[in-house]
């Protein structure tokens, strides 16, 4: 790696600490972020000549605090700005640092900041774009990019959320730990939210989208990291892992979505899929189950599956009835009849999807699922019309497309049968 | 004398090396190893899963089971290549070798081996 690209690894890596510690101390996103930058400047400028120093964040919280009160002494002409090499030499000051800042403050730092994208009022999409700015450091373009609007657009849409945030008061004690759960819970399910924009590809090209999933990766190991102990945490990092170790096989050459009974399993991410099943693990062991350990559980059943007559549908059908009672929802008993589907033939399941129909009378897969258990069935028609109202709902030109395919099949079957 | 050459570095900033910079990482470390084991000087080499799939087993009358790493330090054990070596003076080379094909930031702990079974039932 080049000295500029191994700096740009470093400071990203660093990023999401030192702004929840950058947070803290000025009490200002604004001034927060400012800081960040300067340091990161006087980084680049600094790390080339004189070596990276030992602890970056330190580094960046101590450069980052010090620039911002220059930019304060500046702007009131109080007093001179102190020469560069003042500042760029650290090293004797970053031990004594290192300690005051411990990783107790850290992870309340990461959590606090975390926690403000989680803002109630801001809408699920403007909480994740707003983490990706300002917790990963994602620029604006590739923001927007990944959400598929213009960068002025999505420019307007983040300023928006930070002056939002920016209102509310977010308290900056160390929280107790009633507060602290409650935060963590709210911080997973943004995460799981990042992940699944990056996953689902809705109205974007999957491509582009990958990224996001790495990142709420990043930011979900981070988060374990500091609190190793949280059963929902390792299931919800299982569970990301787990997924995305399928993301190479899911879509082929040309863009189109190709079925997990489809999928070349030789694609699969076997490194993703061995820690996350190591996290589940650690997870299970606990005995204190909860829906993302569940899921998670029914992703690992799916990677463990060398073919996919392999799979253990007696076990998924059991956690999905599981995942009921944990998290009752028609999009969980959809998917639990998918495996009864796999069970016990499709006749059992249609009883149990039609019965899910004014639940779901707006979502894609539930008419896609319907229309593969009639076609199943050997009722043409009423399956074309399953697929028919699919295709009037799909959200990507991916989704649409393999609709488009189930209808062709559909069709051919007719005409041979004929 | 066998040696242990351990890789400690910044978790959270390797995490984030793209992974067409990882394999970039990987391939130029192979170069090394490849060389080492030419030279017949190469033992196992493992790199770890994250410090986030490990537990701690603490010993005592009552043993304790804690999840995470041994210790929470800033740099963590990622891994490490065991190798042949005749002096201290060699071994440093070698992780000199290695450090400059990584060219990431961490350290390198250099540790004699007093003990290394294969996986075999002793004699």
């Amino acid at each position: 790696m080049s000295t500029i690209a191994w700096i740009d690894v470093a400071l990203r890596g660093a990023r999401p600490q030192a702004m929840g510690a950058l947070l803290r101390h000025f009490r200002e996103l604004d001034l927060a972020e400012e800081a960040f930058q300067e340091a990161c400047l006087r980084a680049l400028k600094s790390w080339p000549k004189n070596g990276p120093p030992r602890d970056t964040v330190a580094w960046l919280v101590l450069v980052g605090r010090n620039a911002a009160l220059d930019g304060v002494r500046k702007r009131s002409r109080e007093r001179e700005l102190p020469g560069e090499e003042a500042l760029s030499d650290l090293s004797d000051a970053e031990g004594p640092l290192a300690e005051q800042i411990d990783d107790g403050d850290y992870r309340d730092d990461l959590l606090r900041l975390l926690f403000m994208c989680c803002h109630p009022e801001l809408p699920a999409t403007q909480q994740i774009a707003l983490a990706l700015r300002i917790v990963c450091g994602l620029t604006v373009p590739e923001i927007a990019r990944a959400f598929l609007v213009t960068d002025a657009a999505m420019e307007q849409r983040i300023t928006r959320a930070k002056k939002l945030v920016a209102a509310e008061r977010i308290p900056f004690e160390t929280p107790g730990a009633p507060e602290r759960a409650e935060r963590l819970a709210a911080v997973a399910a943004v995460l799981y939210l990042l992940f699944n924009e990056g996953y689902s590809a809705t109205g974007g090209s999957a491509h582009v989208r990958v990224p996001l999933c790495d990142e709420a990766i990043r930011l979900a190991r981070l988060l374990l990291r500091l609190f190793p102990g949280e059963t929902e945490m390792l299931g919800l990092t299982a569970l990301m892992l787990l997924q995305h170790s399928r993301s190479k096989a899911r879509l082929d050459a040309q863009g189109a979505i190709v079925l997990l009974e489809d999928q070349d399993r030789a694609l699969w991410d076997r490194n993703r899929i061995a820690e996350g099943t190591a996290l589940l693990d650690k997870a299970l062991r606990h005995g204190r189950p909860g829906p993302y350990q569940v899921q998670a559980a029914i992703a690992a059943l799916h990677a463990r599956a060398p073919r996919f007559e392999d799979t253990g549908w007696a076990e998924i059908e059991q956690l999905y009835a599981a995942l009921e009672r944990l998290q009752p929802s028609p999009v969980v008993s959809l998917n639990r009849a998918v495996a009864v589907a796999r069970l016990r033939g499709p006749a059992a399941a249609l009883a149990m999807v039609d019965a899910l129909a004014k639940d779901l009378a707006g979502y894609f897969y539930f008419f896609g699922v319907r229309g593969a258990l009639l076609t199943d069935l050997g009722r043409p028609d009423e399956a074309r019309e399953a697929f028919d109202r699919a295709l009037a709902i799909a959200k990507s030109p991916a989704e649409a497309a393999h609709i488009r395919l189930q209808i062709d099949r559909l069709t051919r079957g007719k005409e041979t049968a004929g | 004398m066998q040696y242990a050459i351990l890789c400690y570095d910044r978790e959270d900033v390797v995490e984030s090396w793209t992974p067409e910079q990882d394999s970039a990482v990987i391939a130029k470390l192979d170069v090394v190893t490849d060389e080492l084991a030419r030279e017949g000087r190469l033992g196992p080499v493992a790199r770890l899963m994250p410090t986030t799939t490990a537990t701690t087993l603490r010993k005592g009358k009552e043993t304790i089971v804690v999840d995470g790493p041994f210790a929470e330090t800033k740099e963590q054990l990622l891994g490490f290549f065991i190798v042949e070596c005749a002096s201290l003076e060699q071994a440093i080379a070698t992780a000199k070798d290695l450090g400059q094909a990584s060219s990431s930031n961490g350290s390198y702990e250099i540790r004699p081996l007093r003990l290394l079974r294969p996986g075999a039932p002793r004699p």
